[in-house]
């Protein structure tokens, strides 16, 4: 595929991670920040290719695995109702929850579907009057634009019957706490390439001055990756923090107008728990006033919700990059993509998930991971 | 999440933000709402994320950064694909 294929290129690529071991002088620690990113560097054995200088730990862009418990709860709760069509994205189905995740609510008789698109969710809304839709809305500033637009139509079209469960966060505040702890060890970052498309990277400016980081607006195939590492590593190298776009067939510096109008619309910036980092000031979104009826935590008031977080599953270390999975003691054992215990094991873009599919055999606990 | 692919616009119907391209990926169509991307015209590839374009792959671009990969030596592509990569 146009695109794709050629930044998949074999001598392009070992090319590239050359360049990358041509350059580094010194051990640099850099964090990728999505889940799609880790995925793609775990898929494509790219930290092979790198110097053994260089260190990437992964970052907390997954939108499902800093979802807080109580809204899985919450979710569980709307959809068990007989009255309620909830979609969602297929990765948070098997989230689990303090007692049961949205698959078995789905294996007990709810009314649960897998939708692609927020568009498909208010298309089942209109052929369903008599139901009350919901939609699980989740995800990171890429596809705020997307489910903006469902919550727009929704009112265009007087869509009583649907509503959104919002899980909406932002990056750049999750990246100022994970860069303002005192030990905090990360030296460059590479930013989201596909959240920056939306919101430009001029927010990721303030952070790079601030805290003296080199940031490179990052794609996800393995050139652009490596594209990514190696202006970082320059910058590193020569002293310089700036912010680099190295995704420019994609990003603008000011993202998609179009977009960022639209979910300036619909939705306004509000405090939010990440599970894993805690409660972020100005880190989400949140229906604006004038959408407030098709917030689904308004319309179905769900009491009694008794939050269970596992104490064994260490996600949230890992979501602060504090911990490789193969580090954690359960990881391969008692939690498989089968019998997850924490969101990062279950979702596409979780990184023990990335961990799971592609660096096994599993190494014991104690055994420092394979490079 | 962020998952986004790119693909190439085939058709186009509809206006403003009801207007929605037929897109293909690799030889499989699919519909994509194109609000976001108004400047986006069949034959050109947008990077489409849960049915939404969300931004217009810049050829130029994409070009260019294939002519610094080639100059690194990254690449070694024929002559006559160098300038239309596939």
């Amino acid at each position: 595929m146009r695109h794709i294929d050629e930044y998949r290129d074999p001598s392009a690529v070992a090319a590239a991670g050359r360049q990358i071991r041509e350059t580094v002088t010194r051990p640099w620690t850099l964090m990728e920040v999505c889940g799609g990113q880790t995925h793609s560097i775990l898929k494509f054995g790219l930290e092979q290719l790198l110097p053994e200088q260089v260190e990437l730990v992964h970052g907390p862009g997954c939108p499902v695995c800093v979802t807080p418990l109580e809204l899985i709860d919450r979710a569980v709760a709307i959809a068990g109702r007989p009255d309620v069509v909830f979609c969602s994205f297929g990765d948070m189905l098997r989230v689990p929850g303090s007692r049961e995740d949205l698959l078995s609510v789905k294996a007990r008789g709810g009314d649960v579907r897998i939708v692609y698109s927020p568009l498909d969710a208010l298309k089942i809304a209109r052929q369903h009057p008599d139901r009350r839709v919901v939609f699980f809305a989740v995800g990171f500033e890429t596809t705020a634009p997307a489910n903006a637009m469902a919550v727009l139509r929704a009112a265009t079209l007087g869509l009583d019957n649907f509503a959104v469960i919002v899980a909406h966060v932002l990056v750049p505040p999750a990246l100022e706490v994970l860069l303002s702890c005192p030990d905090a060890r990360i030296q460059g970052l590479l930013a989201p390439g596909h959240v920056c498309a939306v919101t430009g990277y001029r927010d990721y400016e303030p952070l790079a001055a601030r805290h003296s980081i080199p940031i490179a607006v990052t794609g996800f195939e393995p050139l652009d990756l490596l594209r990514g590492v190696h202006a970082v590593v320059r910058q590193l190298e020569a002293g310089t923090c700036r912010v680099e776009n190295a995704y420019p067939r994609v990003v603008q510096a000011e993202g998609n107008p179009a977009a960022r109008r639209v979910v300036d619309d619909v939705f306004v910036v509000s405090d939010r728990k990440w599970r894993g980092l805690g409660e972020i000031p100005e880190s989400g979104l949140t229906l604006a006033p004038k959408y407030a009826r098709f917030d689904a935590e308004k319309v179905f008031d769900v009491k009694g919700l008794d939050v269970r977080e596992p104490a064994e599953c260490r996600s949230g270390l890992v979501l602060q990059g504090r911990l490789k999975p193969p580090e954690c003691p359960e990881f391969g054992h008692r939690c498989t993509p089968e019998h997850p215990l924490g969101a990062t094991m279950v979702s596409s873009e979780g990184a023990c998930a990335a961990y799971f599919h592609y660096r096994r055999p599993v190494p014991e606990p104690a055994a420092p991971a394979a490079r | 999440m962020c998952l986004a692919v790119p693909g190439r616009v085939v058709e186009i119907a509809g206006s403003d933000e009801l207007r929605t391209a037929r897109v293909e990926f690799g030889g499989v169509v699919r519909p994509a709402c194109l609000a976001y991307v108004p400047e986006a015209q069949v034959g050109d590839y947008v990077l489409v994320h849960v049915g939404f374009a969300i931004s217009r792959i810049d050829e130029d671009t994409a070009r260019e950064t294939y002519a610094i990969l080639a100059e690194i030596g990254a690449l070694e592509l024929p002559e006559e694909e160098s300038d239309a990569p596939h």
